[in-house]
């Protein structure tokens, strides 16, 4: 009884939040759109010129420009495209001859693999290495994590990609070197063709998600309340996972927000490295062909994932804590 | 007519009624003795791919677009080898007498993928289509030569130009000119090439199986290729390595050695007539002084060109774009060589000593960042003060190139000389980079574009090379040569030195032998 009333004055605390962060949301996404319009306006060229290349002619640019409709003031195409998306369609790319929707519905589930597996390994090690050290403050298995972590938010991602690929597919032939995705690849396949890329991802985001937790929780550790339940004598494992960690998860969670957000869109380097069709790749190459439907499309997926986690956070730390709710 | 030795070229132009069975016995001769197996899986990546990655042959614009066009459809001509001459493929026999009207006889009993044959209504919308500027083709100024295409009967097509050509049989070999099916405004793939489409995705891959039914028999062997791009260079080579892919392009030549040093891979090197030039627009100064123009034809270190920047695969060029393999190569031009003190001479007889001269490079244009570089050194040894300005790839050739008095161009192979010179030398070209006007030059060009005398153009083509070469504003340092990496085990390639892959086409002979 006292648990449901709980739980449903958390709630109550939480809704209203929910409810002005999808309205600011939507503001945000709205703002971000205008910028990445003007701001891809201002790229020299546009996709006529993209298309027909290096020796097209004037008067054939000229055609194609009118073919496309590219000839028509920016703010009369940025309001079309803005029209067509709040009704729900993304409109047709200008290079590819196919609607937006499509061409992001192949990349799509291909970035929420990568991120997702990489996700699950990345956040179970990082809890692990930030208890653990944080438990050890000060002794030598915190310092060796340390030296480990430190190192790895140091080292750039596509180097960790390159010498990857050298050691476990040049030389040991055990791993491939491009991650390909086959339609009708099974489970297995397609982790050891994922292996590299998630090992390379794995090893940015953990130092980070690791870093955080210990702070969090050596902070907490620190606290009276700890000190007393270990007088009552409390198991040491109980402290931390049921008195220490509720208190620590705000922290813990928003930097985790956060490093998830960057395997969505951040993943450029390994994609390129690896060959992966993902999102990232997808929207650089909009950039450079000039393709703007699929570049807000792009954008309005990055933005309204990154919003997305950040109010996922918010609200896990919310519920954890109740100090929050006032 | 006897006494003259035939060559394919004479016997297309001279419109003799053998010249189709004679071309088409270049067409069907391979060069490997052993015997060729059929079946074998390859996995091909190219350096560049991305969502404009098409199957309309008229809009193709990188290396696998080509790739995957020659595959799917076959064209009514083709390149072979490496003499650069062409070939008949559809067509069985090419006629004509004044080289203004052709007649075109196709082969019989040609199906496209989907069981239908292919007819003289099917070529027509083929070449007709590059006319529309609604579709954007690549080669709609060549198309603007066909006066009228009409089929005359089921197997007869006839050309009309709007002026004379010798060099048709050469324009339609290339890529865009490939023979899609009537009706079809979006091509889908259903071509009578030797491939099938089984599975396309732009900028992520493109795969192919082998059809039966092809019309050369004995072709292909392959029987399913893939199609994948690999952007990162160091990745693409890694790949290869590792066993991943069979075959790669666009090799850097610092990575020869390292493809080399495993016994199991090798490279195709292939000399083109690919290009990166130093252009200096004439209408503007300095750069419209010929003494500039011929001072940095002079201070080009050439073989340093060639050592340091491609570690010696390329060929030393002498300011004009036709290299020493392709026909009507003039080999009597004197070469250029470095002078600093003849060099030092026309800087000061032009008074540009000591001034600020911005140079515009991108690595857009391939090595033009570090040739740059080459050229503000040796310009401060002969008084010239160059300025470097590296641009970013993204968006050079719209806004840099040509724009400014010095940028560097890239030029990519063309198939005939003529088609080289009317783009990107004649008066009135778009693309004629440094603004150079030449009144001989242009009525050399009609002459020889009209000529069926071969001798003749051979010394018409000769003095164009050397109009440009003396007189021309571009500086034309090194023909770089294309550099694929391959697995061994697939046999059969042949360069062609019109791109990469053999010339696109290395599908239609390669063979896996495990």
């Amino acid at each position: 009884m006292a648990g449901a009333a709980s739980s449903r004055s958390a709630w109550s605390g939480v809704v209203p939040l929910i409810l002005y962060r999808v309205g600011a949301a939507l503001l945000t996404l709205f703002l971000v759109s205008v910028v990445v319009f003007t701001v891809s306006g201002l790229l020299p060229g546009d996709a006529a010129q993209e298309i027909l290349g290096q020796s097209a002619t004037p008067e054939q640019v000229e055609a194609l420009r009118e073919e496309m409709g590219l000839n028509r003031p920016a703010v009369t195409r940025y309001f079309e495209w803005l029209v067509s998306i709040v009704s729900g369609d993304p409109g047709m790319s200008y290079v590819a001859n196919m609607p937006v929707r499509e061409i992001i519905a192949d990349r799509l589930p291909n970035t929420l693999k990568l991120a997702g597996i990489t996700a699950l390994i990345s956040v179970a090690i990082a809890l692990t290495i930030g208890v653990v050290s944080a438990i050890n403050r000060g002794g030598r298995i915190d310092r060796v994590l340390n030296v480990v972590t430190l190192s790895l938010v140091a080292t750039p991602e596509f180097l960790v990609a390159t010498l990857a690929v050298l050691l476990f597919s040049v030389t040991l032939l055990w791993l491939p070197s491009i991650a390909l995705v086959q339609a009708d690849a099974t489970w297995g396949e397609m982790l050891r063709s994922l292996a590299l890329p998630i090992l390379s991802l794995t090893s940015v985001v953990v130092a980070q998600m690791a870093r955080m937790t210990r702070a969090a929780v050596a902070d907490q550790l620190d606290r009276p309340y700890v000190e007393m339940a270990r007088l009552k004598g409390v198991p040491f494992s109980r402290i931390v996972l049921f008195h220490v960690m509720p208190n620590a998860i705000g922290p813990v969670v928003n930097a985790m927000a956060l490093s998830l957000s960057y395997l969505f869109g951040g993943a450029l380097i390994v994609e390129t490295i690896f060959n992966y069709p993902g999102l990232a790749s997808l929207m650089v190459n909009a950039v450079t062909s000039r393709d703007m439907p699929l570049l807000q499309s792009c954008a309005m997926i990055f933005c309204g994932t990154y919003l997305a986690m950040m109010l996922v956070a918010d609200v896990i730390a919310i519920l954890a804590n109740p100090r929050l709710r006032a | 007519m006897i006494s003259r030795p035939l060559t394919r070229r004479a016997a297309i132009g001279a419109g003799l009624a053998g010249a189709g069975v004679l071309a088409l016995a270049g067409c069907t001769g391979g060069q490997d003795r052993r015997p060729a197996r059929q079946g074998g899986m390859v996995r091909v990546a190219g350096h560049a791919a991305s969502t404009s990655d098409t199957l309309d042959p008229a809009k193709g614009s990188t290396t696998l677009d080509y790739v995957r066009h020659h595959m799917l459809y076959s064209g009514l001509s083709c390149f072979e080898d490496d003499t650069l001459k062409p070939s008949l493929s559809l067509a069985r026999a090419m006629e004509t007498d004044d080289r203004i009207t052709w007649h075109i006889d196709l082969h019989r009993g040609v199906r496209f993928h989907d069981g239908s044959e292919l007819t003289s209504q099917d070529v027509v919308h083929s070449l007709l289509r590059h006319k529309n500027p609604e579709l954007g083709s690549k080669v709609a100024a060549v198309a603007e030569q066909f006066a009228e295409v009409r089929s005359d009967g089921r197997y007869g097509v006839v050309i009309r130009l709007t002026t004379a050509n010798a060099d048709l049989p050469a324009l339609l070999a290339v890529s865009h000119m490939l023979i899609v099916k009537a009706g079809q405004e979006r091509p889908d793939g259903t071509g009578s090439g030797p491939f099938r489409l089984e599975d396309f995705v732009p900028a992520v891959h493109t795969i192919l199986v082998r059809n039966g039914e092809y019309w050369i028999p004995d072709r292909p062997k392959l029987e399913r290729v893939e199609l994948i791009a690999i952007p990162d260079e160091v990745s693409r080579v890694n790949a290869l390595l590792s066993g991943d892919v069979h075959m790669i392009n666009a090799v850097n030549p610092r990575s020869v050695r390292r493809i080399h040093a495993d016994p199991a891979f090798q490279t195709m090197i292939t000399p083109s007539s690919l290009f990166t030039n130093l252009v200096m627009r004439q209408d503007s100064m300095p750069t419209g002084n010929p003494d500039f123009v011929q001072a940095v034809k002079l201070m080009l270190d050439r073989p340093l060109i060639n050592r340091a920047i491609f570690s010696d695969y390329a060929a030393i060029a002498n300011d004009q774009p036709i290299a020493p393999f392709q026909p009507y190569y003039n080999p009597n031009i004197p070469q250029t060589l470095l002078d600093t003190d003849k060099a030092r001479w026309h800087v000061q007889r032009s008074g540009l000593t000591g001034v600020r001269l911005p140079v515009y490079c991108s690595t857009a244009a391939t090595g033009s960042v570090d040739m740059a570089s080459i050229l503000q050194e040796y310009g401060s040894r002969v008084g010239l003060n160059f300025a470097v300005n590296r641009m970013p790839a993204d968006g050079y050739w719209s806004t840099h190139w040509m724009r400014h008095p010095m940028t560097f161009g890239n030029t990519n192979p063309r198939p005939t000389a003529d088609l080289m010179f009317s783009l990107f030398f004649a008066s009135s070209a778009d693309l004629n980079e440094s603004g150079w006007k030449n009144e001989r030059f242009d009525q050399l060009l009609l002459e020889a574009r009209a000529s069926g005398d071969e001798a003749l153009r051979g010394e018409l083509y000769g003095e164009m090379q050397q109009l440009i070469h003396d007189h021309c504003g571009v500086a034309i340092p090194v023909f770089m040569s294309f550099i694929d990496g391959y697995d061994r085990r697939l046999k059969g390639l042949r360069s062609v030195p019109l791109g990469a892959f053999g010339g696109y086409r290395f599908a239609e002979y390669a063979w896996w032998d495990d």
